[in-house]
């Protein structure tokens, strides 16, 4: 225990918090505090730092549970509004993921495809209160004779909606250029011939993942927001891979880290989901997560005093390069630079262009504040923190 | 609604609608972008013969001609001010105010070229007709 001159227990804080008298920053404003009072005086004074994201996070998706029918029916294909839900579950439960696609959807058969309607616009209708038609079939059993159901279903009407992430809120991730000489629509937005743009997606100095670069405080259990509920961190997500190269901060320079998540659909709230059609690309789900940090000790208040000038990525050509598995860097720039509107490459200024909201992730890490100072969200402590 | 390639841009050219085909003009909106492509919103009247030359000669010099009867508009709820719709807005009327990182739309800039349509993942950008007659 004496390795730090400040040491707080999770029990500690909740104590504070169930008191009222809980100091809770974001991870912007903590930036100043460090740089004014140090590292200790900030982790004596802080008790949490809250962080936030808002952005198409594609490994996003619902298990459903649809209520039985009369006579019973062990679903085996799924539909909402038109849009597949992957059935191979038990009866008449199934999982929606935010990119399936409406059926009759032409796909990029008219290039670039607009993607309209998918599963990220099925969960948004749903959060938003609207009805949603559900088709169902089966091949009928003794126990389960029932072959077909069709009804209109509200998010109240449906029996348990969970949302379960396998993989959100990255531990930074690349921006993308294109250098071929025809515009390319990729996960990444429209990016024009020639390098016209280097778009990236990440909150930088409020990203989650980034201001607990080697996971002391998120595992396991770890409570969150998300999509405007309370829900948790259920482990490492896919392609979690903590072992990328590092600055000396310990700020990953390419991405890194993953979250699975969890949290109940039904307590979520349409502002912080959303559908997405991402021209070219396909449809998913933008979703806002935000995660408090403890400050147990200097050491972590140092990590959540990260700025965007401390925080690198890679920049990647979408136009040949990934496509073909090829991810080599072409420069590696700072998230300061990136949010400043351009950067100079090879002897040219090229605009930047955000796909992340800093908006939204602001308000959520003002909200997550809100909820942990007036005594409605307690710390959780992590059974197990993420692999490292 | 006329957009001027960067060629013509410093050429005299609406004047002539005037002068050759006897049209009168009131020009309602002028500007030349960081590309240094221009655009400008007039409202043209003369005869039916007269406007159909005059826009036949617009063409000839490179213009486009464009009917203004639709603007885009941005449904303010749906915005999530990613940033996604800057990087094909051509005349910077979608920007994003720093430091706040938040998305602003100046319609007055807008061309209506309607490349943000279905650039924006939550279909923001909407194309609203209006009910001018204009050709
Ligand atoms: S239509 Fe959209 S992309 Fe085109 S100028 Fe207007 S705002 Fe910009
Ligand atoms: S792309 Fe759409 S949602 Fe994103 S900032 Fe532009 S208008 Fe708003």
């Amino acid at each position: 225990m004496a390795k730090f001159k400040v040491n707080k227990s999770y029990a500690q804080i909740n104590e504070k918090i169930k008191k009222g008298q809980v100091v809770v920053v974001t991870a912007e404003e903590i930036i100043d505090i460090v740089r004014q009072e140090g590292p200790v005086e900030a982790a004596r004074r802080v008790d949490v730092v809250t962080t936030g994201t808002f952005a198409p996070m594609c490994s996003s998706g619902v298990f459903f549970n649809i209520g039985q029918s009369r006579p019973l029916i062990r679903t085996t294909k799924t539909y909402f509004n038109n849009v597949e839900a992957y059935s191979g579950v038990a009866a008449i439960d199934c999982y929606l993921g935010a990119t399936a696609v409406c059926e009759d959807d032409p796909l990029n058969k008219v290039y670039p495809g607009e993607f309209n309607y998918g599963g990220g616009h099925v969960i948004e209708d749903l959060v938003a209160g609207k009805s949603v038609h559900i088709a169902a079939s089966s091949y009928g059993t003794d126990c389960y004779p029932n072959r077909e159901i069709e009804r209109d279903m509200t998010l109240k009407d449906i029996p348990t909606a969970t949302l379960c992430n396998p993989r959100n809120a990255y531990q930074n991730y690349n921006a993308a250029i294109n250098l071929s000489n025809k515009t390319v629509y990729t996960y990444m937005g429209t990016l024009k011939p020639q390098g016209g743009n280097i778009n990236y997606c990440n909150a930088g100095e409020l990203s989650p993942l980034l201001n607990d670069p080697y996971y002391k405080t998120i595992g396991i259990g770890t409570r969150i927001f998300i999509g405007g509920a309370k829900g948790y961190v259920v482990g490492h997500g896919t392609q979690h891979n903590p072992g990328n190269a590092r600055t000396e901060k310990g700020i990953p320079v390419r991405p890194s880290g993953t979250l699975w998540t969890m949290g109940n659909l039904k307590e979520m709230n349409k502002d912080w989901l959303k559908g997405v059609s991402i021209r070219g690309y396909g449809c998913s789900l933008s979703l806002g997560i935000g995660i408090p940090i403890p400050i147990l000790n200097e050491e972590i208040v140092q990590y959540t005093a990260i700025s965007d000038s401390d925080i690198y990525t890679q920049v990647l050509d979408f136009g040949v390069n990934y496509p073909n598995g090829n991810f080599e860097s072409l420069a590696q720039v700072s998230y300061a630079q990136l949010k400043s509107g351009s950067i100079r490459l090879n002897g040219e200024d090229i605009q930047t262009v955000p796909l992340s909201s800093m908006v939204k992730a602001r308000q959520i890490a003002d909200i997550l504040k809100e909820w942990i100072r007036s005594g409605k969200f307690f710390l959780g402590e992590p059974q197990e923190t993420l692999p490292v | 609604m006329l957009r001027f390639p960067k060629e013509t841009c410093s050429d005299p050219v609406v004047c002539f609608l005037a002068k050759d085909f006897n049209l009168t003009f009131a020009i309602q909106h002028a500007s030349i972008f960081p590309r240094k492509e221009g655009l400008m919103v007039l409202e043209l009247s003369g005869t039916k013969s007269n406007f159909k030359k005059g826009v036949e000669f617009l063409k000839s010099r490179g213009v486009k001609v464009q009917n203004a009867a639709q603007e885009i508009i941005r449904i303010i709820e749906n915005c999530t001010h990613c940033g996604a719709c800057t990087a094909v807005c051509p005349t910077g009327a979608l920007w994003i105010k720093r430091p706040e990182m938040s998305v602003e739309f100046e319609q007055e800039k807008c061309s209506a070229c309607e490349l943000c349509v279905l650039t924006c993942p939550t279909r923001a950008m909407k194309v609203n007709p209006k009910d001018e007659n204009f050709f």
